[in-house]
């Protein structure tokens, strides 16, 4: 047992110095090889921790949403069709949201404007997310113009700030009362945007949600078990478009690299006859190998994935967050809640150090099998 | 100590470029004495080297090292033995680019997994031995040939071999260094260690530190130069 | 004693190992540390009635990608989210961004 680790750490020695020899180049390949470690392991950490966060946070939508189509086309569904709901059996309850957007050309950017039970705000008063009073440069007690539907400039005051803590839910977003939505976008009160039903039973959501469109064929059912899938989907997909990306560039670098080994030079031939003429097995000339692959790739692994972790839950993502959160000018301050696990390591390792390694072995097989005998008749 | 029993060794058999390096040859060599391979090129002294180092098998009979039988020996064990029993010096010295001296003497005993302080002491001592101690650290590159060739006697002596096979050690050497290489061979031999040099340089065979000169040519033995 | 260069390699190599391990249980006590943030932003989502985190408020579907229509231009299927991709990497030219000029 001592005497093969002992083995091991004279192979690793050798391979070191082998390595050295041609360091300028070797220290490149782990640095390009650290690098496409880092990407790859930044966007699944990123993905992972976002899609963990919303499936946890989006516990609380509610659980299912009906909207009214007209033409193909969400639309104002009237509060009629509140009672129509409530009738069947398992409803609990259903209210009705009243929420729309709105483009601010001053800030460049679009805020939903909802109105809230959850605070008690007079007509003229708002709440706004924080995204917008950095974005407005407007705090509490601040007075906010708006333009209502008829091209009227109506002020609102400012009553609070919406907590940091929620900017990824809230950071868009404008609370108002009511009657204030009402004068903003000169809807009726008679008409909510969508519905929200709360069910008796949970397991009963999906059956509610298909008698309310079976018996309302001019409405579409957003279950809660949906939106979290979507968001599901979605991460998994954008990260996806990165790393498809991405699996190019480690496709171009593992060709680089097999055809590195692949060609073994003359010298390097030559080399392995040497060793096999002074007494290494062709088993040693493989193991030495080995270490040859996984001393770059062992290290380019643990040096990209520990940057990559300080890199998204330290430093805020900084290089990626643009591409993958995507389709925003009002963007969230948020940090994101560490979420890695041993699974998403293991799927790295084997994309990374596995292939590397063989890649390394594999051609050097051929000229490890080398009689020793043959160094001695060239 | 060897014993070649009708060695025959053909290269490519069956295809076109068959080659026959050496015909039903016998040779026994003793222990302890230097023996050297005379012969023009061609005659197949570089091939009877490496049979009689366990580097390669012959096509047909049978080799005995210290009355036991190695011929049909699987490589691992082969190996085993040719580590254990042989130090070899090769014509073009074979040692490793841009690694230092110490580490090329050292790499034969790398597989063994032996301690490694010990083992580099006595790379150490083996360099002192040859007065190349103070280069231990350099590149082998930068060595000129007579230190080189040094360099690979060391290496061939770091698994303490009883025997050392040397091919054609004098073709890179002016004649100064031709006789300290016979006089450091004459050495081992003092020390109980069996020597076998392949050569057709005359400083060689006409030395009185070779005991006995076996004659080739064409792969057979010419003149067994028993005494 | 001197070390060997493998013992360098070693040395170094176990404690990126130890690194990543302490890294991975971090992670681990922080994400426990953070539940109860989370726990207050699902009550946020409950007390507010919403449906999506705001993380594309110039996207097609704005802020409710859960709510998107089912027709869009860049889509490959009714079900399916808008996706041109150059969307997430570069942004409109600064001429679109000031309407009527």
């Amino acid at each position: 047992m001592i005497k093969s680790i002992e083995k091991q750490r004279n192979f690793i020695d050798f391979t070191l110095s082998s390595l050295w020899r041609r360091k300028g180049k070797n220290l490149a390949l782990v640095m390009v090889y650290t690098l496409v470690v880092f990407s790859l392991a930044s966007v699944m950490f990123f993905t992972q921790a976002l899609k963990n966060e919303a499936s946890l946070i989006l516990e609380g939508a509610p659980e299912i949403i009906v909207q009214k189509l007209v033409a193909g086309r969400h639309d104002l569904i009237p509060l009629a069709y509140v009672q129509r709901l409530k009738a069947i059996r398992g409803v609990e309850d259903v209210k009705g949201r009243h929420w729309g957007y709105y483009f601010d050309p001053i800030g460049r950017a679009t805020y939903t404007i909802m109105t809230t039970g959850a605070m008690s705000l007079n007509d003229n008063e708002i709440a706004v997310g924080a995204g917008i009073s950095r974005v407005r440069q407007v705090f509490r007690g601040n007075t906010l113009l708006l333009r209502t539907f008829d091209g009227r400039p109506t002020s609102f005051l400012i009553k609070g700030v919406l907590s940091p803590e929620s900017e990824l839910l809230s950071s868009d977003l404008i609370l108002m009362s009511a009657t204030g939505f009402s004068r903003l976008f000169g809807v009726s009160p008679e008409v909510a945007t969508d519905l929200a039903v709360t069910v008796l039973n949970k397991k009963e959501i999906p059956t509610i949600a298909a008698k309310i469109v079976d018996k309302n064929p001019d409405t579409r059912a957003i279950t809660r078990n949906e939106i979290i899938r979507t968001y599901d989907a979605v991460f998994d997909w954008r990260g996806g478009i990165m790393i498809a990306i991405l699996a190019g560039a480690v496709l171009a670098f593992l060709i680089f690299a097999w055809d590195k080994a692949a060609g073994l030079s003359a010298e390097e031939k030559r080399e392995i006859g040497i060793l096999k003429a002074i007494g290494w097995e062709t088993a040693d000339v493989l193991q030495m190998k080995f270490w040859e692959g996984m001393i770059v790739s062992l290290s380019s692994f643990l040096l990209g994935v520990i940057l990559a972790y300080f890199h998204i839950f330290y430093g805020s993502a900084t290089l990626f967050a643009p591409v993958l959160k995507g389709w925003a000018t009002l963007y969230p301050d948020f940090r994101l809640t560490p979420f890695i696990s041993g699974y998403q390591l293991a799927i790295l390792f084997c994309f990374t150090v596995l292939p590397y390694t063989v890649a390394t072995i594999l051609p050097s097989w051929r000229a490890a099998t080398i009689d020793p005998d043959v160094i001695m008749r060239t | 100590m060897i014993e070649l029993k009708h060695i025959r060794k053909v290269f490519n058999e069956g295809l076109p470029n068959e080659y026959i390096a050496i015909h039903d040859l016998s040779l026994d060599i003793a222990a302890h004495q230097v023996t050297v391979l005379k012969g023009p090129s061609g005659s197949g002294k570089t091939t009877l080297l490496s049979l009689l180092g366990c580097m390669a098998r012959p096509t047909a009979g049978r080799i005995m090292l210290a009355g036991r039988e190695i011929t049909s020996l699987p490589e691992r064990f082969l190996t085993h033995i040719r580590r254990q029993t042989f130090g070899f010096i090769f014509q073009q010295y074979n040692l490793l680019k841009g690694i230092s001296v110490i580490e090329n003497v050292m790499l034969p005993a790398y597989p063994l997994g032996e301690p490694f302080s010990p083992l580099k002491q006595q790379a150490v001592k083996l360099l002192e031995l040859f007065n190349l101690a103070h280069k231990a650290a350099a590149k082998v590159e930068w060595l000129s040939g007579g230190e080189a060739q040094r360099v690979a006697i060391a290496r061939a002596l770091v698994n303490h071999p009883a025997v050392i096979i040397a091919d054609e050690p004098t073709a890179h050497l002016d004649t100064r260094l031709s006789r300290e290489f016979m006089d450091i061979m004459g050495d081992f031999k003092a020390q109980g260690k069996t020597i076998l040099i392949a050569s057709h340089d005359p400083m060689v065979h006409e030395s009185e530190v070779a005991d006995r000169v076996v004659q080739m040519r064409d792969g057979r033995i010419i003149d067994a130069g028993v005494s | 004693m001197t070390l060997r260069k493998s013992d360098v390699f070693l040395l170094l190599t176990v404690s990126g190992m130890v690194l990543l391990a302490a890294i991975l249980l971090q992670a681990h006590i922080v994400a426990r540390g953070d539940l109860p943030f989370v726990r207050q932003e699902a009550e946020v989502v409950k007390n507010l009635g919403l449906t999506d985190l705001c993380l594309s408020t110039e996207a097609r579907y704005t802020r409710h990608l859960s709510q998107a229509d089912w027709h869009a231009a860049f889509q490959s299927h009714p079900m399916a989210l808008d996706h041109f991709p150059s969307g997430s990497i570069l942004g409109p030219p600064e001429t679109l961004k000031t309407p009527h000029d």
